[in-house]
């Protein structure tokens, strides 16, 4: 009898929390999983690929499921650290795999640039431009525009005659940054 | 009131639930490692143990004790404070889900911190009234919410210290929760209660 009450009571207690959860569950239902929309909006969205993905939505939806969040090279340092304040994980460095070599080392903005004379306009630069920032035509001349070119790279590789090259952009009074032109510390162990 | 006062500070620094009795020390080493996700645990923890000593208090005395149920008190405190956690954990990942990803595990696992389970039964062990259960819950939170933050401040500033090789990591984290163990014995004989 002792036990029946027993279980009854559990039972009656239980039946009730779980009421609760139910109304819970429902009163306080999460939608969708903003976080990709977030990540997506953090991204620079040159869909350049340097991260390995197709483009900055699919990358942002890897980050979301634990990808590293340090392989953005167009986004640089500030993205990097906007994604680890939003995924609550330490800011890493980037990635140097995913940059662009000594773009990355020497930490000045570039753009490409087309050796105008070697050109043979075969338009596969055209192709692997993610913004559009080259101009021309099959069997014509192409060139870049300057204000339009993020520096992803992918065009060097796809030229088959070299004619791509990555060049420091000339210090403006509009692209000149004070900080890098610090002075190297060095630290001694 | 006064009593209702020393209560609060006797459970908050004196008898402190983490440095002085010892409990939830899993979440005292597990979340302690930033300030951020501390300050998270500890507003999830405040709210979990003080609403499960109120609700076991309420369960305890009209339900277990008028009908000589004393013996599942334990069996129906988990469950209380489960429900609690599960909350929650809804209301968390409603409100802020940046919080919710910072705690992630740590706050389902709020069910398995055992000063949650030792307040409802320190409760019950006391003799504690309705206000008396409410505020030794809120304290012994509030207790824990401040060892958790000062530690995890700690930590953050030691993951820049130049720490020996063989103390780096937990080693030295556990060091520095000891000290601070003994830092703590110096408020016993603050309140007698």
């Amino acid at each position: 009898m002792n036990i029946l009450l027993a279980i009854l009571v559990l039972g009656s207690i239980a039946a009730l929390f779980g009421a609760l959860l139910g109304y819970a569950s429902v009163r306080f239902k999460v939608d969708a999983d903003p976080i990709v929309d977030q990540l997506d909006a953090l991204l620079p969205q040159t869909q350049c690929g340097q991260c390995g993905y197709p483009g900055c939505k699919p990358y942002a939806q890897a980050v979301a499921d634990g990808e590293a969040i340090n392989k953005c090279a167009p986004g640089g340092e500030d993205t990097i650290k906007k994604i680890a304040d939003l995924m609550g994980v330490e800011v890493q460095p980037l990635d140097e795999s995913h940059s662009q070599g000594d773009i990355a080392q020497s930490n000045r903005p570039k753009v490409a640039f087309v050796i105008e004379e070697d050109c043979i306009g075969c338009t596969k630069c055209i192709q692997a431009c993610p913004v559009d920032a080259i101009i021309g035509a099959a069997k014509q001349m192409h060139t870049i525009i300057i204000d339009e070119c993020t520096g992803c790279d992918l065009c060097v590789a796809p030229c088959p005659v070299d004619c791509i090259e990555m060049r420091e952009l000339p210090d403006t009074i509009h692209n000149w940054q004070w900080d890098l032109a610090s002075i190297p510390v060095k630290q001694l162990d | 009131m006064t009593d209702y006062l020393l209560l609060l500070v006797g459970t908050v620094l004196v008898n402190n639930f983490v440095l002085v009795q010892f409990l939830g020390l899993c979440p005292f080493m597990g979340v302690s490692s930033r300030t951020e996700t501390a300050i998270g645990m500890s507003f999830a923890t405040v709210f979990v143990m003080t609403i499960a000593s109120l609700l076991s208090y309420l369960v305890t005395t009209y339900l277990l004790v008028p009908l000589n149920l004393e013996y599942l008190t334990t069996m129906s405190f988990i469950l209380v404070i489960a429900v609690v956690v599960q909350f929650t954990e809804m209301v968390v990942h409603k409100t802020s889900a940046s919080l919710y990803r910072l705690l992630g595990i740590f706050l389902p696992l709020i069910t398995t911190n055992c000063a949650v389970l030792g307040v409802a039964l320190l409760n019950l062990r006391l003799q504690h009234g309705f206000f008396e259960s409410i505020i030794y819950g809120f304290g012994a939170a509030l207790g824990f919410s401040l060892v958790l933050v000062m530690f995890s401040a700690m930590r953050e500033k030691l993951a820049n210290a130049d720490v020996p090789t063989p103390f780096k990591g937990t080693a030295i984290a556990m060091i520095t929760a000891g000290l601070m163990s003994l830092a703590f014995l110096g408020f016993s004989g603050l309140v007698k209660i």
